[in-house]
């Protein structure tokens, strides 16, 4: 065991893996986290604190994920590369391991121009590979970055990273990963899913590395609440593609919201039988109260108790 | 070479406001190239300042002259005659050439005319676009002859971020994903087994501005 | 900024000097110098103070010119070039149109009027229209007053 987390024991247990994310408030709001905790709690393995995301300022995800831990849930504690620099981020590493955090995604982050605080300086000192591969330092070699100083104490983390299959170049996303996995990550969670045929492609390309073997690869679902939210991800969002297919049936459905749950639980089946695919990971943004129905409607509760 | 833009007029005009006389200098180099600041662009805006004020009833005499280079010495200090005849100088050289002056000329007010922007490649006439970053450690080799640091909006060092589209940046659909052109150059040089290298964090703090303003001294050069 | 809109003020008993602008003419050696000869053969009635200063191609025109001429002494700067597809040397009088729009960007910072500085398209054979041009244009700068920015 690399952390003893609740989700690493479920890919160790080879059960299907289910994680969500939660948005920490913007202040000091606790019980925003509670809230978001009390739709989760029972449903996930684990759930993702997003840090910044979108470069907007919210409670530091060290320390909504401390919260999480407290209100009886596992966190997924996300950090970018963006805000911090490798002195920052190791001393939140020593934190975290402190306080009990088990899981992290390492991620470069959102540009911080795409935020509330346009002005900032910039830090990006290291890049999502090369955080993934400081966290591997540190909980295996024990030592800070460069392999010198050494660490008081264990950081055992399970490390994850992130994966677009839907962003260019194509051909080279795979090879993204198998760097990821090289540079040590444990499980992989990928942008939201709509466009199942490029996914499938790219999980293909994954196998042939023989990447699947090395990392528990999670699919990620985002439930579409309308075709008005369809049409504005696939125009806005750099990175997620929605065929015109499916933002057709969500027009004419009768009512958006039923329809997008119904998408969400056939794309959790079809992803459940793509070999090397390990987990999903639900993102129901601003809509984390449809977690239960999701999850008992596609037939993943109830979750494995680990001990 | 470095890019620089002229600054605001208004801007000028505000800094120009307690003189009557004053020096325009400008450099033979950078900003001639780009059009911001060498001899006949210093012209047009000495030309615009002198009826601007001219206008307002509080004429401004002045001076121009324009050495070839300004961050150099020896150019610079050719200056020192025209400098003891005004009350202050409008350098629109790059940062460099300003403080070159204020270095010699210590009792002499200069003011910047530009805004020293970023070193740049000329993509055609009229456009330039931001190439390096000075970062002390030139790792061009390894990413197809494209920099990341410089043109990725992350300073990303092992491939491009989720947010690559269509070989554009997610930040600024004009400017091209910088990952993409060094996988496309990787590929049309067959080297794109490369890009599978896991390049390391990368020294910041060692040979770029993050430890300190950086000197090189060469000995052998000296006098 | 300020602007002379006024006339010089009538000293007592004494006539007012009425203001003639001064015009700087750039003309092109292809449309606008012909054109000229041709006004002046017939001679049509043109501004009394006139600077025409050819050049081989409109083209050859840099922004400096056109703000000298006015720092120098002209309330008013013309270019007489060819019509837009008739460049002899293919893009001159397209280089001098944006030329010319950024010199009117720094007029507008100076606080000038951008009628101070027109382009005026023309062919060889248009020796009428060069005097009309130049006389609308010389009323027009009566009513605008001197060149607030001129230095001369």
């Amino acid at each position: 065991m690399k952390s003893g987390s609740n989700l690493e024991k479920v890919f160790v247990n080879g059960n299907f893996a289910v994680t969500s994310e939660l948005g920490p408030p913007k202040g000091n709001d606790v019980g925003v986290i509670k809230r978001k905790v009390d739709f989760l709690r029972g449903y996930v393995d684990a759930v993702n604190i997003t840090d910044n995301q979108t470069a907007i300022v919210r409670m530091s995800s060290i320390a909504t994920s401390a919260f999480v831990i407290q209100m009886g849930m596992e966190p997924v504690m996300q950090m970018v590369t963006r805000d911090r620099n490798r002195i920052a981020m190791q001393s939140d590493l020593f934190g975290a391991a402190a306080l009990g955090i088990k899981n992290i995604v390492c991620l470069t982050g959102d540009h911080h121009t795409f935020g509330n605080q346009v002005h900032a300086k910039n830090v990006h000192d290291l890049d999502s590979v090369q955080l993934i591969n400081m966290v591997k330092t540190m909980r295996d070699e024990k030592t800070l970055m460069g392999g010198e100083e050494k660490i008081e104490g264990e950081i055992d983390m399970f490390i994850g990273g992130a994966a677009n299959p839907f962003a260019d170049p194509f051909e080279f996303r795979a090879l993204r990963t198998a760097k990821k996995a090289a540079a040590g990550v444990d499980f992989i969670q990928t942008q939201c899913i709509y466009d199942m045929v490029r996914f499938k492609e790219w999980m293909k390309m994954i196998r042939d590395l023989g990447v699947h073997e090395k990392v528990h690869i999670m699919a990620g679902i985002t439930p579409l609440k309308s075709a008005g939210m369809a049409r504005y991800m696939a125009k806005n969002v750099a990175g997620i593609t929605i065929p015109d297919a499916l933002i057709d049936r969500m027009a004419k459905a009768a009512k958006g919201s039923e329809e997008g749950i119904k998408i969400c639980i056939e794309q959790i089946q079809e992803v459940r039988e793509i070999e090397g695919v390990h987990g999903v990971h639900i993102m129901a943004i601003e809509w984390e109260q449809m977690i239960g129905r999701i999850t008992e409607m596609a037939g993943l509760l109830p979750r494995p108790q680990m001990d | 070479m470095i890019k620089a833009e002229q600054k605001p007029f208004e801007e000028i005009l505000e800094y120009l406001a307690p003189y009557n006389k004053i020096l325009l200098s400008g450099c033979g180099a950078c900003v001639t190239v780009c059009h911001a600041g060498g001899e006949k662009d210093g012209a047009l805006l000495a030309s615009a300042l002198r009826m601007a004020r001219q206008n307002i009833g509080k004429p401004l005499e002045i001076l121009e002259s324009t050495p070839a280079r300004q961050c150099e010495p020896e150019f610079a200090l050719e200056l020192s005659d025209t400098i003891g005849l005004v009350q202050a100088v409008l350098s629109v050289s790059c940062g460099v050439g300003v403080q070159t002056l204020t270095r010699h000329f210590p009792t002499t007010q200069i003011y910047p005319g530009v805004n020293t922007t970023f070193l740049g490649e000329t993509v055609e006439h009229g456009v330039w676009e931001e190439r390096c970053q000075a970062c002390g450690n030139c790792i061009l080799e390894k990413t197809a002859g494209v920099c990341p640091i410089a043109r990725c909006a992350k300073q990303l060092l092992n491939g491009p971020c989720g947010g690559s589209s269509n070989g554009k940046c997610e930040i600024k659909r004009e400017t091209d994903c910088a990952w993409q052109l060094i996988y496309d150059r990787s590929k049309s040089l067959g080297q794109l087994h490369r890009l599978t290298e896991i390049i390391p964090a990368k020294q910041w703090g060692v040979q770029s501005r993050d430890s300190g303003p950086r000197r090189i001294a060469r000995e052998d050069l000296k006098v | 900024m300020g602007r002379a809109d006024e006339k010089q003020p009538e000293i007592q008993g004494e006539p007012m000097s009425p203001f003639e602008p001064k015009i700087v003419a750039f003309c092109c050696e292809q449309s606008g110098v012909p054109a000229a000869e041709m006004a002046k053969t017939l001679k049509l009635k043109m501004p009394n103070h006139l600077e025409l200063v050819p050049v081989p191609c409109s083209g050859r025109i840099e922004t400096l010119y056109l703000l000298k001429a006015l720092e120098g002494g002209a309330d008013g700067v013309v270019v007489f070039a060819c019509h837009e597809e008739n460049c002899r040397y293919l893009q001159g009088n397209v280089r001098l149109k944006s030329r010319v729009g950024y010199a009117k960007q720094i007029m507008g910072k100076i606080g000038l009027e951008q009628e101070r500085l027109e382009i005026f398209h023309l062919a060889t054979n248009s020796g009428v229209k060069f005097a009309e041009f130049l006389i609308q244009k010389a009323d027009q700068l009566e009513q605008l007053g001197p060149n607030p920015g001129k230095i001369a």
